[in-house]
């Protein structure tokens, strides 16, 4: 339950809802908990929340290793 | 194995450390997604070569959760006209003597809705005016957050036919209650990496100075786990326990203030009953009086005190605590499997049976 995944926000509106690209799928989003969050900026998104704020460099990071384990997984 | 250079790596010191120390290493991980991670990238039996047992720890909130709250739902659902009981998909699934919120009937006009997110509750419940949606949010630190930020929105946007049926359960305090029975001896913790995102390094910081247990907060790939091992081993070595955070990228030291300062608005502390722990003073978080209009158990006349009645047989109480490996129970694989589960470790995909039974079913 506690899985929480890294995703680029694409859309924020004044009431705190908004959008991210989740590997490619538009998820919708709440920002409440994480003010001051724009477009283009990394989030961890967890049940319908973003929780915490990711670097560029650092969703890049956990998005290659999700990516290299997806590879592993298909056999690549 | 992903990035094999580095785990390998990891593991060759993590294997070194081993070798110092010279004697076998216990760790507990309080998160069911380390539970998940660390068998499904094979690292359970890479460790155990290098002298290093991991021991899952209550960190699966969907199996703490008692009988007696999901018989409350199932109660709620099967035997009042016009409700929506909204929850986690996981939730659906535990069996308990009334069944489980899949095989119960509901009443006329009613019906459980599977939601993703607890925003998704609270649209059903603008959307059908007419009926009562019945949020049964369960979690832990992580999740708990955002079904407050929901439900303080109902009350704001004045949508009364929204309520909460609360199974919020913190990590801290069962760690504690681990550490004082004395059942389980670990050498020292991983610490969950998405509930430290919310409450940071500081609620940690008893286990070092008064248990003198090291512990480190990591993430969940691969090389995240084996960091968070290597740490837990380097602090052995050195005798000097701390709250290590190898999951710095995501996780800040004073974690998220908004959403503690939420949860503290809402919610208060109470003596809640765990699966298998028993009770445990502060350990669950409950709607203060103030939002008692908000609070499901408190409108409908829910019963969710105590333990209720588990299956017999079923060792999912002393899994929880870290006292017995799944492969430990009779039932286990066998009259106990994922289509017909008897406890809840068995059903939700963090729950430790679950996760044996999927990825290590050889191991013992």
């Amino acid at each position: 339950m506690c899985l929480a995944i890294p995703a680029k926000v694409t859309r924020v509106e004044s009431s705190g809802d908004g959008t991210v690209d989740y590997i490619g799928s538009e998820v919708r989003t709440n920002f409440a908990l994480l003010p001051g969050v724009k477009p283009g900026d990394w989030v961890i998104i967890h049940a319908g929340f973003a929780i915490s704020k990711l670097s560029r460099k650092e969703a890049r990071e956990t998005l290659k290793l999700i990516k290299e384990i997806e590879r592993y997984e298909n056999g690549a | 194995m992903p990035n094999k250079k580095a785990t390998m790596s990891l593991l060759e010191k993590i294997r070194k450390t081993t070798r110092v120390l010279g004697r076998p290493i216990r760790l507990m991980e309080v998160c069911g997604t380390h539970t998940m991670a660390i068998h499904k990238y094979g690292l359970k039996s890479q460790l155990e070569e290098a002298r290093v047992e991991t021991v899952s720890g209550p960190g699966c909130p969907v199996c703490i959760t008692p009988d007696s709250i999901h018989e409350a739902a199932i109660e709620l659902v099967t035997g009042r006209e016009g409700t929506i009981l909204a929850t986690f998909g996981d939730m659906t699934r535990v069996p308990t003597r009334k069944g489980s919120l899949q095989t119960a009937v509901p009443a006329p006009g009613s019906l459980v809705k599977i939601v993703y997110s607890p925003e998704e509750g609270l649209e059903a419940a603008r959307r059908a005016r007419d009926k009562d949606v019945v949020l049964f949010g369960a979690g832990f630190e992580t999740t708990i957050p955002g079904i407050a930020f929901t439900t303080r929105r109902a009350r704001e946007e004045k949508v009364r036919n929204f309520s909460v049926l609360t199974a919020f359960w913190l990590i801290p305090p069962a760690i504690k209650a681990i550490l004082e029975s004395g059942e389980c001896a670990v050498d020292g913790f991983l610490y969950p990496g998405h509930v430290s995102v919310i409450i940071g390094e500081k609620p940690y910081a008893f286990i070092p100075a008064k248990y003198g247990i090291p512990g480190a907060i990591a993430g969940f790939e691969p090389e995240d786990i084996l960091k968070g091992v290597l740490s837990v081993l380097g602090q052995i070595r050195t005798r000097r326990p701390r709250v290590a955070n190898e999951y710095s990228r995501v996780v800040k030291p004073e974690g998220n203030p908004i959403a503690l300062a939420l949860m503290k608005e809402m919610l208060e502390p109470w003596d809640a009953y765990w699966r298998g722990l028993g009770t445990i003073p502060q350990s669950g978080l409950r709607l203060r009086k103030k939002f008692a209009a908000l609070d499901a158990a408190a409108r409908y006349g829910l019963k969710t005190g105590g333990r209720g009645r588990e299956a017999r047989g079923c060792r999912c109480g002393e899994v929880l605590r870290g006292v017995a490996r799944p492969t430990d129970c009779r039932h286990f694989g066998k009259v106990c499997n994922p289509g017909f589960p008897l406890g809840p470790c068995m059903v939700s995909y963090e729950g430790a049976c679950l996760v044996q039974y999927t990825y290590s079913r050889t191991l013992r």
